[in-house]
């Protein structure tokens, strides 16, 4: 790690100048695609959804070209860090952990996380409640941390590539319990045809330890010029509106 | 590079590693079993025998392995009838769909290879067994398959491999095999390189252990074809 340091710093002297004054016109933004109703992928191969509004709204605020990039889950950071765009905007939570590896802006939403379960299973959120029980989860996300965390000792956990593959699984009966963000389960799954079968059990769970401090855009630590741009169009699409209109196509109240 | 997380893992890896073996071993064993009768149908002069034998060779060697599994992991999933049927228990596990898919897969790439060697019997083998009054049976017992297994094993040897570095997908339905473990590994701690390098050794020792394992039979097997010494 220290060697790949070393090299980073020295492609950084060389390149030098021309990094830190770069100007940012294009900017590259990796998104997910999979992850309703904050980014999914229309019939048509377009992507939609309130991360990738807040991406376009943010670029237009710095006056930059907004280029997507979609990005499987898994490998969305090691993506970042290996140039194939510049910043992350796909609902990704702001943790320590992740802040070894990248620089967040400030945050753009945060909600709680919540469980689901089978209407009428009567499974209660405890350590006893759900002992034996399965629960699915993204792999990768806080959610998977805070199971493993929290009850790793007393369930089973199933760990998927995408959400949607999680609701698939809970369709089909194989898993027990879902854990999610509270929005993008409720708007995703629980309120859709398929997940009419489904309901929240349990508190929202928001413990900064395991939950960060809400969704922040992630860009290479090396520009940190970037999180400026990124957190100075934060606060102006704040405060002039765009984003309560992006935000009241989505949802019934103010997510920030 | 950091190998600190993957040696913290390490355990991981070999849980996946245990899981990643069972699912070979299971596919291999039952899918020759399968493979044996399916390659007798399949070099019957009986059409009415040897067209399900050789479509159903056609179909698994037809499409990709992640589409037989995806087929029986989602597909099956989607239908309420089979949700209800006793079928489920074994269907609702993603372990059981995996193995079930790579068992009927290899079982139709192997009775391709067993149908190939059977079908190159020399006609001399077969007209002495004839001429020693053997009966159908005891000729395919006798001379045919032994013959058949023997020719078919190199070909075999890859089939194994394939399957064990096919088995990789099972990583994809949520099953911790040996790539699942990578995948968690990779994902926790953004070492990508690390952690697939790593599974990767692990599958390499395997490979390794598979053809040492068929060079050691085809010692056994083949010793009537080595020219003498002394």
């Amino acid at each position: 790690m220290k060697k790949l340091i070393t090299v980073a710093l020295l492609a950084l002297l060389t390149l030098g100048t021309s990094v830190s004054a770069k100007e940012w016109n294009k900017i590259r933004v990796g998104v997910e695609g999979a992850y309703p109703p904050f980014s999914w992928v229309e019939s048509d191969g377009t992507l939609k959804g309130f991360d990738i509004e807040i991406a376009m709204a943010l670029c237009k605020e710095i006056g930059a070209e907004c280029v997507l990039v979609p990005q499987d889950w898994d490998g969305i950071i090691p993506a970042l860090l290996a140039r194939k765009y510049d910043a992350i905007i796909a609902s990704m939570s702001i943790t320590e952990e992740r802040k070894k590896k990248v620089a967040f802006s400030d945050k753009y939403y945060n909600s709680p996380a919540k469980f689901a379960r089978k209407k009428g299973s009567g499974i209660t959120i405890s350590k006893a409640g759900l002992k034996g029980k399965t629960v699915g989860v993204q792999r990768a996300t806080i959610h998977e941390n805070f199971v493993v965390g929290q009850f790793g000792d007393s369930v089973n956990i199933k760990r998927y590539g995408t959400q949607d593959e999680a609701y698939l699984d809970a369709v089909a009966g194989r898993v027990d319990l879902l854990l999610a963000d509270s929005i993008a389960m409720e708007d995703g799954f629980l309120k859709t045809d398929k997940g009419k079968g489904w309901e929240f059990v349990g508190p929202g769970y928001s413990d900064p330890k395991y939950f960060g401090d809400g969704a922040g855009i992630a860009v290479r630590k090396n520009n940190g010029d970037l999180v400026e741009l990124f957190n100075k169009a934060i606060k102006a699409i704040r405060a002039n509106g765009v984003y309560k209109s992006i935000n009241n196509k989505y949802f019934a109240f103010d997510i920030y | 590079m950091d190998f600190e997380a993957i040696i913290d893992n390490l355990p991981l890896y070999l849980e996946g590693l245990w899981v990643t073996i069972q699912l070979v071993v299971l596919a291999l064993v039952s899918g020759f079993g399968l493979a044996v009768p399916l390659a007798l149908l399949a070099v019957s002069k009986n059409s009415f025998l040897s067209f399900p034998a050789k479509t159903y060779i056609y179909f698994f060697r037809g499409t990709p392995l992640l589409v037989q599994m995806f087929l029986l992991y989602h597909g099956l999933a989607q239908f309420e009838a089979v949700r209800e049927s006793v079928l489920w228990i074994v269907f609702k596990e993603a372990y059981w769909c995996a193995v079930t898919a790579f068992a009927l897969n290899t079982a139709a790439y192997t009775a391709e290879i067993l149908r190939g060697a059977i079908e190159q019997t020399p006609f001399g083998e077969t007209e002495a067994a004839q001429a020693c009054g053997m009966s159908k049976f005891t000729m395919y017992r006798r001379i045919i398959l032994p013959g058949s297994f023997r020719r078919a094993l190199p070909a075999y040897g890859n089939e194994v491999i394939f399957m064990l570095h096919g088995s990789a997908l099972a990583g994809v339905i949520t099953i911790v095999d040996l790539f699942g473990a990578a995948k968690i590994v990779n994902a926790r701690y953004f070492v990508p390189f690390e952690s697939f390098i790593t599974a990767g050794f692990f599958y390499l020792c395997c490979t390794f252990i598979i053809v040492w394992f068929f060079k050691w039979v085809e010692k056994h097997w083949y010793a009537h074809l080595r020219p003498r010494t002394s």
